[in-house]
């Protein structure tokens, strides 16, 4: 079975961890903004633009990497608080602020690209940094697994500690209360005395630096240069990977990890040589989130369904 | 009423002018930081389009995909679904009916006929899709069109390059279309596709604003359990407008094939899905509005690729411009004290008057 030769591969299970990364960080920034009460649909073009930044500043800072990912970082939070403004102060419609936000991130990062290198397709040309690869000492021991856990991008790791992080400070911290109860209840959370668009502005700058950290691991982690559209879609798989964790950060763990694996077994090179078209096999991604997005709402309606009746 | 008619019309007309302004204004600001030669780059960008001749045929030639699109969007945003896969309506519709116009031989009209109907079937059928796994399962309909128009992109590659592939061409390109199934051309540039569009759009002013059934489909946008109550069969009606939508893209995506190109090549994405979804925001979801989206459409694009030819300024910058519009005629909040106040006005007239 060739399939299950290269399912088992310690590179397969590299290549999934290092494929769940901009897809996690994506969902966090989904989460966070959606428990807030704003459907974020333009995590992808936020992304996109932070990749292109992080790799502009951080060549324009001598290829210092970090000072890159802290430029994308403000940026990221910037475009959020620019997003609550847009779609609380001028009330135009969240999904339409996203299209609004992906449309001009796929025209605007192509000009801004042609500013810093005058091509309109990839900035290899200039001398960006790349954040390094962390090195676990113990798991790295491990046979097998420590092969495939370790030695990834620093801002993986950083990925995986946010998802605990977050569990605990949306879920046991007071701002983590407000910011849910923005989403679920903004009267009540107005009659107690808590200025609610404050902690609306607060929870799209996070969602923001969310996406800025996919961006950036994009192009200073996954590979070193930005490319034109690179974010793939990958800000909108992150919906859906959201929705079907219940916005709950373990379970959207889960969630991204499988669409890892399915991203992962689209661009394995052992896959695209197994005679199926490698057109057909890239779309493995995309039909794996609809069918896994429509399970899950069949069931969740069928729940709420056997709810009412009872 | 009719005053308030009248009222709302130009608080609109002046919303819409603010919009375009304030994002034009963007764009200047913009042109003028990064130009070494900023008054010629903008007199490329808005001017010139507009003295010539053939810059004006160019900007119809454009308008004729465009007013197909924006129109599929008023239809589809009509019953407030987001069905994003415009794009991948167009893209299948094109891609269909350069199938009908390379695999099979028919007779001259018959053909071109056979494939604009595939490429409306095709749109119709992806159209099709979101809205049904939104309205039987309630699956998000945002997440699952993005994705379809990916899947769809690749499915197209693969056929492109398996059944269509020009063996001859050096890149990857369809073979070339049968004379039979193409499109009257009147000038260059300008076919018969612009005559299907412009008897679209009517259709489609009438049909929502004069018919029963235009009505059914307005009134599950605006108010779905008043349309419930009344007996609309909601579900039926979304999808119907949902596919309506979808047949003119697809029908939009055939028309440009067979009208505007030599051979299906597109290896990626026309983007004219998207301008769909600006066309229809502009025109607020009205068929009699889509050609001044179009047009405005049609003329920042000609006009920055104008621009980006004979100056330092590259065309995305329209990218913002179209952002900015977006955003400031979708916002309900923009100028919305200045509405007040001319509501107060017209109510202190109207009670004078008595």
């Amino acid at each position: 079975m060739k399939v299950l030769e290269i399912v088992t591969s310690i590179s397969f299970l590299f290549s999934i961890i290092r494929m769940t990364t901009p897809i996690l960080y994506a969902s966090m920034s989904y989460m966070v903004a959606d428990l807030a009460g704003t459907a974020n649909i333009g995590i992808e073009g936020m992304m996109l633009t932070c990749a292109l930044i992080g790799v502009v500043a951080s060549a324009a800072m001598g290829g210092n990497a970090f000072l890159g990912l802290i430029v994308a970082l403000a940026v990221g939070a910037l475009l959020g608080i620019l997003m609550c403004f847009i779609v609380s102060k001028l009330k135009t419609d969240p999904t339409i602020t996203g299209i609004a936000y992906n449309l001009t991130a796929a025209g605007g990062t192509v000009f801004l690209l042609f500013l810093a290198v005058g091509e309109k397709g990839i900035s290899s040309s200039l001398a960006s940094g790349v954040l390094p690869q962390v090195e676990i000492p113990l798991i790295k021991e491990i046979p097998y697994i420590g092969a495939a856990v370790s030695g990834h991008n620093v801002l993986t790791y950083v990925a995986v500690l946010l998802v605990f992080v977050l569990s605990v400070f949306l879920y046991k911290t007071s701002l983590g209360l407000h910011i849910r109860s923005c989403g679920e209840n903004p009267e009540a959370l107005e009659s107690v005395g808590i200025h609610v668009l404050k902690v609306r502005y607060i929870a799209l700058a996070l969602s923001g630096m969310l996406a800025a950290m996919g961006g950036v691991y994009m192009s200073m982690g996954y590979v070193s240069y930005f490319v034109k559209d690179m974010t793939a879609g990958r800000g909108f798989i992150a919906i859906a990977a959201a929705s079907l964790g219940g916005n709950k950060p373990i379970p959207m763990l889960i969630v991204c990890l499988l669409f890892g694996i399915a991203d992962a077994f689209a661009v394995n090179p052992g896959t695209q040589n197994m005679g199926i078209p490698t057109e057909l096999v890239s779309t493995i991604p995309y039909i794996v989130t609809v069918i896994v997005l429509v399970i899950y709402s069949y069931k969740k309606m069928k729940d709420r369904k056997k709810a009412a009746s009872a | 009423m009719k005053n308030k008619k009248r009222m709302m019309t130009w608080f609109e007309l002046l919303r819409t002018f603010l919009a375009v302004g304030i994002a034009v204004g963007f764009a200047v600001v913009i042109i003028f930081l990064v130009s070494g030669q900023p008054l010629e780059a903008m007199y490329k960008f808005f001017v010139t389009p507009l003295i010539s001749f053939r810059y004006l045929a160019n900007i119809i030639e454009l308008m004729t995909p465009l007013l197909f699109t924006g129109l599929a969007v008023t239809f589809i945003l009509q019953t407030k679904v987001y069905n994003l896969a415009v794009e991948g309506m167009f893209y299948a519709g094109g891609l269909a009916a350069a199938m009908a116009a390379t695999l099979i031989k028919m007779d001259s009209g018959l053909h071109a006929v056979l494939a604009l109907l595939a490429g409306l079937a095709a749109g119709a059928v992806i159209a099709f899709l979101p809205a049904i796994l939104k309205l039987k399962f309630e699956a998000n309909e945002i997440v699952s069109s993005l994705m379809l128009n990916y899947i769809l992109f690749y499915i197209g590659d693969f056929i492109l390059k398996t059944y269509m592939k020009d063996p001859k061409s050096t890149h990857v390109a369809s073979l070339k279309f049968a004379e039979t199934a193409r499109l009257f051309e009147f000038t260059k540039g300008i076919h018969f596709g612009l005559v299907i569009a412009v008897v679209l759009i009517v259709a489609a002013w009438l049909f929502l604003y004069r018919t029963r059934w235009g009505y059914a489909l307005r009134m599950c946008g605006e108010n779905k359990n008043f349309a419930q109550y009344s007996g609309i069969g909601v579900m039926g009606t979304i999808l119907l407008s949902q596919m309506i939508g979808g047949a003119i893209a697809g029908l939009g995506g055939a028309v440009y094939m067979m009208g505007s190109q030599q051979r299906f090549n597109w290896e990626w994405r026309s983007g004219y899905g998207w301008d769909g979804l600006i066309i229809a925001i502009i025109a607020r979801n009205n068929p009699k509005l889509v050609p001044i989206g179009a047009f405005l459409l049609a003329y920042l694009r000609i006009g920055s690729d104008i621009m980006s030819r004979g100056t330092d300024v590259q065309n995305e910058v329209v990218s913002i411009i179209q952002g900015v519009i977006i955003i400031l005629i979708a916002a309900t909040g923009f100028l919305s004290d200045y509405k007040k106040k001319l509501t107060v006005k017209m109510i202190r007239s109207a009670a004078k008057e008595d």
